[in-house]
């Protein structure tokens, strides 16, 4: 079934493309641009399986990320474990914390729901800045014990590099499989028209709660790994409130509910924003120009690039999913 | 213990300005059902437009309440113009995002221009001491202004004939448009009062604490509490809640960090959403 899909060989050809362009000559700078590539398609595209798949706003998008982060460098730093066995349980860490948090406050419908998980961003950021095993407000390092079981730093970036890239595939594997099953259909019912689909049998806040649940397993794995690659971490860097609004409007831009267009707008966004934040003329108003961005895309072209795509050539719909 | 009765008295003169910024937030929410997310940027922009006009007049900061005023109610019908006229009868989702994108674009253009480092007004009032206490001059000031403008609104929507338009609105559009009444106009000055009460809240901030471009953001958080906590569409409701919430953070300021007030505030915006969804002083039904 999945097999037949052209998205789905697609994205392992991208996959492969970014494992490999940097690794061949060893593209030290490439790597590093890439990566940050990776991440915005990561937190977009489980971002759009809230936004775009179920129809609500999740502002608080980067708690899940942090938390991940936060849980993956205590494992590592104080508890020595490896990476990966660090990064999973973060995982399913943060995932198992969102399915609480979201059958709380996934009783709220809409709008208040968008107004909670701003709530949700602001209680967690100031619970982690208070929090003393965590380092509070300075954070956390990472000790070059922890490289050592990797056979050094040098190693140990590339195969995070490989990890993330790893999981920026599943990424889009996971929007791609939710698309076409029950549960995605219960999901995309919930958007149209949420008392409809209770009607109809979906139990809507069971549904809510775990596609909330479920956007936060892979963000989580990438902020362990990331914050990793990093080597430190603090509330101001794991809760950026910016890098999750620009989420969103990489999710508008590329074509909300499309897999394609998660992927599409966040490298576009990603690109764009690197460029605006190394200009010097332009780097202080780089959220401006992101901000104008939304507004345009919103008001002129609601479907994202993709949406245009769709209107342009209609028959794209069934190879751009 | 006399202690926590003085830390009280001060968290209900500054819960008097949280209400006036409420107010705001509280009736473009109850007129035309868009929750405003450029609430926290004008907020700011009252705390910079209060900085501006001091440093060049040095006049007396409650006169100068009048012109932050008037500039919040044309900057409200510019955004309105931007982000909010196309929206009106588009889904929820439309409105927060192009409220949002407005955001960004104040806050980016802030940050461009003063940077995030801190601000600060530098004008003090004599204050009242009893006993071992002493209640700052400003903050018995901006309680005092803040329920004076309260007031003000209360009047003229209750007293006017515009005021009477805009609750029809909020009250059925169609049946408003019907009697004549048009429904754009009354939008776009609906709007423009709730961003001048977000602009003149921020002033009156500003005269209390030290502030950046990002402070606005806190004050929305804490508007979106009271909004709640009152009920939609109840402006004098959302003062009173207002006060009732800067009364709950004096009452636990002596005891906590004031890290931790985000965290209780949130827990009680969810808590008070899930038990009374139409607020504590709404109806039980419709």
């Amino acid at each position: 079934m999945m097999l037949r899909r052209p998205l789905f060989w697609l994205i392992l050809l991208l996959a492969a493309v970014f494992a490999w362009l940097p690794k061949h000559g060893n593209n030290v700078a490439l790597r590093e641009d890439l990566i940050l590539v990776a991440v915005a398609i990561i937190l977009t595209s489980n971002l759009n399986l809230m936004i775009g798949y179920t129809g609500y706003v999740n502002f608080g998008h980067i708690v899940f990320y942090g938390l991940g982060g936060y849980v993956g460098l205590y494992l590592m730093t104080v508890r020595s474990w490896h990476l990966i066995p660090a990064a999973l349980t973060a995982g399913v860490a943060v995932s198992v914390l969102a399915l609480l948090f979201g059958l709380g406050i996934l009783r709220l419908r809409g709008a208040y729901f968008a107004l909670a998980t701003i709530g949700v961003l602001e209680a967690v950021q100031a619970f982690v800045s208070n929090f003393e095993s965590w380092g509070r407000s300075t954070g956390m390092y990472v000790s070059f014990e922890s490289y050592v079981p990797m056979g050094g730093p040098k190693h140990a970036l590339w195969l995070t590099y490989f990890l993330i890239i790893g999981v920026m595939a599943l990424s889009l594997m996971l929007s791609l499989g939710i698309r076409r099953s029950k549960f995605g259909l219960g999901l995309f019912a919930i958007r149209e028209d949420e008392d409809a689909a209770i009607v109809l049998g979906v139990n809507a806040t069971l549904y809510k709660a775990i596609i909330y649940s479920v956007s936060a397993f892979l963000p989580a794995v990438a902020g362990a790994l990331m914050f990793f690659k990093n080597g430190m971490i603090d509330p101001s860097i794991a809760f950026e409130y910016m890098l999750s609004l620009e989420g969103i409007v990489m999710l508008m831009l590329g074509g909300q509910g499309t897999v394609a267009g998660s992927a599409l707008g966040a490298g576009l966004y990603e690109r764009l924003r690197s460029y605006l934040l190394t200009s010097p003329r332009l780097s202080a108003f780089h959220l401006v120009i992101a901000g104008a961005l939304l507004l345009l895309v919103i008001r002129l072209a609601p479907g994202g690039l993709i949406g245009w795509l769709y209107r342009l050539v209609p028959r794209s719909r069934e190879v751009i999913e | 213990m006399s202690g926590i009765l003085a830390s009280m008295i001060d968290g209900l003169l500054i819960g008097s300005v949280y209400g006036l910024a409420a107010m705001g937030l509280s009736l473009i929410w109850g007129v035309m059902d868009v929750i405003n997310l450029t609430h926290g940027a004008m907020i700011a922009l009252g705390m910079f437009g209060m900085y501006l006009l001091f440093g060049a007049s040095a006049a007396n900061p409650y006169l100068l309440l009048i012109p932050v005023i008037a500039a919040g109610l044309v900057l409200g019908m510019i955004v309105y113009w931007l982000s909010v006229s196309w929206v009106i009868d588009r889904p929820q989702l439309m409105s927060l995002l192009s409220t949002f994108a407005v955001n960004m674009m104040v806050i980016g253009i802030g940050t461009a221009i003063w940077s995030t480092s801190p601000y600060n007004v530098n004008f003090s009032l004599p204050g009242i001491t009893v006993g071992a206490y002493t209640f700052t001059g400003n903050h018995i000031a901006a309680a005092i202004s803040a329920v004076v403008i309260a007031l003000l609104l209360e009047l003229f929507l209750y007293r006017t004939r515009a005021g009477k338009a805009i609750r029809a609105v909020a009250d059925n559009r169609d049946a408003a448009e019907l009697m004549g009444i048009s429904s754009t106009q009354v939008l776009m000055v609906a709007f423009a009062i709730g961003i001048a009460l977000a602009a003149a809240s921020g002033a009156l901030v500003s005269t209390l604490f030290p502030f950046t471009i990002l402070s606005g953001a806190s004050y929305q958080l804490k508007s979106f509490v009271v909004t709640v906590l009152a009920g939609l569409g109840k402006p004098f409701g959302a003062l009173v809640a207002g006060v009732l919430l800067g009364l709950l953070e004096g009452a636990v300021s002596p005891f906590i960090a004031v890290s931790w007030i985000p965290l209780i505030e949130f827990g009680l915006f969810v808590v008070v959403l899930i038990l009374f969804p139409r607020g504590i002083f709404g109806r039980a039904t419709a």
